[in-house]
């Protein structure tokens, strides 16, 4: 029980930390750590919780792919990172009234909430025994049964990402040589070589 | 204290959700750490589900989060490629500049 509520203290302490220097970091490749790091945390309160396979899904799909991609575009991106930084501290007060205004709120509602007796008997899904089967088993027999179409639709959702993506950053250059079959195979000796008849002894 | 009971782990959710509406007023000409405080509010969500999942022994609240993750993985996707094509275009990603199509 110590250990545990140590654990919890420990993630959750540096999960906010690392929040608060992401929307603070003056250069936004520490931006981008520091949300790699409140991930890492994220994932360790999950496992804290006994959903095993979203913190690894959040490690690998997060930390592996969302903040790499950052990190890709923080990176390409020529930009002048100090010009945006203006008018930080002038935003500063009313982000910060709006910001404590709605945790308080949060928490007013998280410290005056109970909840219903017999909440617990209505699970749509209930979780099995953890030693009976594992969370990642649990979660697979739940999801290729009655969550299938969500799961398909999940499945479209990216690809439709995917291809967004990518025409939307594809561009052709001018001015660039590739190659293309078709031009190649319809070449005919005709228009390519050309045959000169050349007197001795004189040059081209 | 050493109980760590479902009102802990909301309440550190609810203060990561109230860094990142902080964290989109704050960086109001940088649309990169706007994007990322999105994705701080994204995973204060994913918290809660988790959290409330754990806490009722259902099983669901881990599927929403997982569907979540997709939604968010696919958000940044399309946002940071938005972006790149933006800043291509317009050499700037200041949000202020970002008015062309107010007519």
């Amino acid at each position: 029980m110590i250990v545990q509520a140590f654990a919890f203290y420990l993630f959750a302490s540096v999960a906010v930390a690392a929040g608060v220097m992401v929307i603070s970091a003056r250069n936004p490749v520490h931006s981008v750590l520091f949300l790699i790091l409140a991930f890492f945390n994220s994932a360790g309160l999950f496992v804290l919780l006994g959903a095993e396979f979203l913190a690894m899904i959040l490690v690998v799909v997060y930390v592996g792919a969302v903040a790499v991609l950052f990190m890709f575009v923080v990176m390409m991106l020529d930009i002048n990172f100090v010009e945006l930084r203006e008018g930080f501290l002038q935003y500063l007060p009313i982000g910060g009234v709006i910001g404590l205004v709605l945790l308080a709120e949060l928490v007013i509602v998280v410290g005056g909430w109970t909840l219903a007796p017999g909440t617990a008997q209505i699970a749509a899904a209930p979780a099995p025994a953890a030693d009976a089967i594992s969370n990642t088993h649990a979660l697979g027999a739940l999801i290729y049964t009655h969550y299938i179409y969500l799961f398909q639709a999940a499945g479209l959702i990216l690809l439709v990402a995917m291809i967004g993506a990518i025409v939307l950053t594809h561009r052709r250059r001018p001015g660039v040589r590739r190659q293309r079959i078709a031009d190649q195979v319809r070449r005919s000796p005709a228009e390519t070589i050309k045959m000169v008849n050349m007197p001795p002894g004189a040059g081209i | 204290m050493l109980e760590i009971t479902l009102a802990h782990y909301l309440t550190v959710a609810a203060i990561l959700f109230a860094i990142g509406i902080f964290g989109i007023f704050l960086n109001r000409k940088n649309v990169i750490v706007i994007l990322m405080s999105i994705e701080l509010i994204l995973l204060a969500v994913n918290i809660n589900l988790v959290a409330f999942s754990a806490a009722l022994d259902d099983l669901v609240g881990q599927i929403f989060a997982l569907f979540v993750l997709t939604v968010a993985a696919a958000e940044a996707a399309v946002g940071l490629a938005i972006l790149v094509v933006y800043f291509r275009n317009r050499g700037s990603i200041a949000v202020e500049d970002i008015n062309l199509m107010k007519g």
